[in-house]
């Protein structure tokens, strides 16, 4: 087990796969050269060269169809998309190319490429710098979502991206890429679907996925020393599919559930989860769900606004008191 | 230029310069968050196009970079500032940040943070002053790298299409963050491009504002006299990094001294001593007494001013519902 970075990690997944497959390739702004915004391609363009390590003009739109339409021959792209901000522009050709062709095509043509961008909020970069935008991917059709909690997931979950043959979007975040975690020494694939018990409890789950999850580890052990409650934590690392049958044998342990994201609340993970389990374990529950999420606004710039709209892991030991009626 | 304009316009200069300098200070100190991209080094870009528009008629929107785009549209510099500190009284109330300075009152139409964002909506200000029957012309500045984006070429189409009344600046300093232009564009010389939408073009120095203001005279003036869109591409060279997270090893520093032998403050300022309209010690005095005002009114004021109120993390988001009840009931009279 090697202690790496996030970065690191998707770098090396990168180096792996190209290593292996001539037509695995990697395109992005400022990737090559510069060697990545968050260094996750550092070194490819020395080792691979200009070719197959593609520094683009800032044309999202035009370079995420370039890709896929590659991937039509069997290319293997990897897109970067800086920040999932920009990723609005290139959404018609991940959503109505990628996304679509197999079935358009009757299974005759499909796009396997890899879009990778760093998401989340970051400090103070302004409303359009900080968009959470999950909920905008896992609702498509034909696109697989994945988000790396840890640099083991951030490695394997990309590694298997690549050789997996339908789309897929890997949402990163903008603060965990320098995040230190262990990563097997030899080839590992992350499986793109399910989920993962990131700490085993029985009072209550506390579903998260990519930072979220921190929070939730932290809740849960404040809750377990102060409280002597014992949460259990859920990693969603795929967002699409969710994991109805790791939601529901949570559930069923637990009989509660707190989902945390750092995202806002309509139409996201919070809301899909709590209907996955009304419909999967709702006599189960022994009280109602509840999200713990960013208020509704464009990221304001200043700081304490900032923050105010985005919730950390007392917010969620906060609802989960609450649940349990101590606060 | 008139010598009188051109002293006028010295000292603006190196306002703009020392704002921005301070701001850096700012940003080590930690009173500036979030992304900040700095303008030395094309100061003779903002200010020469515009002292040959009309400053707080004409309507002007951009990137990133625009503290001085803002400022030199009549935006005040304390409130720039307060808006770098995240403070109510700041242009945007504290809620953009640097990327987004807005002054609608000065019609500085705001600072956009994604590449290409603002052409369209250039052209869209355009529109509005066409259906209006204004005399106004909708100034757009943006970098060389963001003609990369589709909003380009589709804005381009658009504003000759339908004679708007637009100016189209390229601010072209050789590099999009750390790549550059011969690196991501086919075309290093941008007005060339836009030959292919029939939209008149010109390219000059950028860094002599006399030059570019003769050259911005004739494109506000077609623009103005309702012939349609120009396309105006200024050479120019930011001495910064993009933004303050950028070591910039992607050029030489041969390549940068090059440039600061060609700054556009000194060349004003060597031609007005030539002149004999200013001495040395006259131009050493004018950066005192710019030193000083940032520090004792601009800073002052953004460090005094009080932070937003979490309270009213929300306004803004929509319009006041008061006002809209009848169209949020479907109660209209
Ligand atoms: C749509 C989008 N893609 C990428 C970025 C990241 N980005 C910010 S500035 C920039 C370079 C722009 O260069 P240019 O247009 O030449 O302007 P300059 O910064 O040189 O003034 C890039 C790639 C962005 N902000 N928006
Ligand atoms: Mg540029």
């Amino acid at each position: 087990m090697a202690n790496i970075m996030y970065w690191e990690a998707i770098q090396r997944a990168h180096d792996e796969e190209m290593a292996r497959d001539p037509l695995v390739i990697c395109m992005g702004e400022d990737i090559g050269v510069a060697g990545g915004t968050y260094k996750a391609t550092k070194g490819l363009y020395e080792k691979y060269g200009p070719l197959r390590v593609m520094d683009t003009p800032i044309s999202e739109g035009g370079f995420t169809g370039l890709a896929v339409g590659a991937s039509f021959l069997g290319v293997r792209p990897i897109v970067e998309i800086m920040s999932v901000n920009f990723a609005w522009l290139a959404m018609d050709q991940m959503f109505n190319s990628a996304a679509k062709v197999r079935y358009m095509s009757g299974g005759q043509l499909t796009a396997p490429c890899v879009f990778r961008s760093a998401g989340g909020a970051a400090h103070q970069l302004g409303a359009q710098h900080s968009a959470r935008m999950e909920k905008v991917f896992m609702g498509i059709a034909g696109l697989r979502v994945v988000t790396p909690s840890n640099p083991k997931q951030a490695y394997g979950l990309l590694k298997s991206a690549i050789r997996c043959d339908d789309p897929v979007f890997i949402n990163e975040h903008e603060l965990m890429y320098n995040m230190k975690g262990e990563v097997p020494d030899g080839e590992y694939f992350h499986p793109l679907e399910g989920s993962e018990i990131a700490r085993a409890g029985t009072d209550v789950t506390l579903f998260g996925y990519n930072i979220s999850v921190h929070w939730c580890l932290k809740a849960a052990e404040i809750l377990d020393k102060q409280y002597g409650i014992s949460a259990e934590v859920v990693d969603l690392y795929s967002l699409a599919p969710l994991d109805r049958a790791g939601i529901k044998a949570s559930v069923s342990k637990t009989h509660r559930a707190v989902i945390a994201e750092e995202d806002e609340a309509p139409v996201g993970v919070g809301s899909e989860v709590i209907a996955i389990i009304n419909e999967e374990c709702f006599f189960e529950l022994d009280a109602a769900p509840v999200r713990v999420h960013s208020a509704l606004v464009p990221q304001p710039y200043n700081h304490t606004l900032e923050k105010a709209t985005i919730p950390d892991h007392e917010d969620v030991v906060k609802a989960v008191l609450k649940m349990f009626g101590k606060a | 230029m008139k010598i009188e304009d051109k002293k006028r316009v010295l000292r603006e200069m190196v306002l703009h310069r020392r704002f921005e300098e301070r701001c850096y200070q700012a940003y080590i100190e930690r009173k500036i968050g979030g992304f900040l991209h700095l303008y030395p080094g094309q100061e003779a870009c903002c200010n020469g196009v515009m002292e040959a528009a009309r400053p707080g008629h004409d309507y002007v929107i951009t990137g990133y970079r625009d503290h001085v785009h803002a400022i030199k549209c009549g935006a005040e510099p304390k409130e720039v500032m307060a808006e770098l500190y995240g403070k109510e009284t700041g242009s945007s109330k504290g809620r953009g940040g640097s990327m987004h300075i807005f002054d609608a009152g000065k019609r500085f139409m705001g600072g956009y943070a994604l590449v290409g964002g603002p052409f369209p909506l250039a052209a869209g200000i355009a529109k509005a002053i066409q259906l209006k029957g204004g005399d106004e012309i909708a100034i757009c500045f943006l970098g060389d790298a963001a003609n990369n984006q589709g909003t380009f070429h589709e804005t381009l189409n658009m504003a000759a299409l339908w004679k708007l009344p637009v100016l189209f600046v390229c601010e072209n300093n050789l590099y999009g963050i750390g790549t550059s232009i011969e690196r991501s564009t086919a075309v290093v010389h941008q007005h060339k491009r836009v030959a292919a939408y029939n939209i008149p073009a010109d390219e000059c120095d950028g860094q002599d504002i006399e030059i570019v203001y003769e050259h911005a005279r004739k494109a506000v003036d077609h623009v103005r006299a309702g012939n349609g869109p120009f396309f105006l591409e200024l050479m120019t060279y930011r001495y910064r990094g993009h933004s303050m997270s950028d070591s910039r090893g992607y050029r030489s520093r041969e390549e940068e001294e090059l440039w600061k032998q060609r700054d556009p403050i000194f060349i004003l300022r060597d031609r007005l001593i030539a002149e004999k309209a200013i001495t040395m010690a006259e131009f050493e005095a004018i950066e005192k007494e710019t030193d000083a005002y940032i520090e004792n009114e601009v800073i002052k004021f953004a460090e005094e001013s009080p932070e937003p109120r979490v309270e009213d993390l929300e306004k803004y988001v929509l319009a006041d519902r008061d006002t809209q009840l009848p169209w949020l009931t479907g109660k209209a009279a």
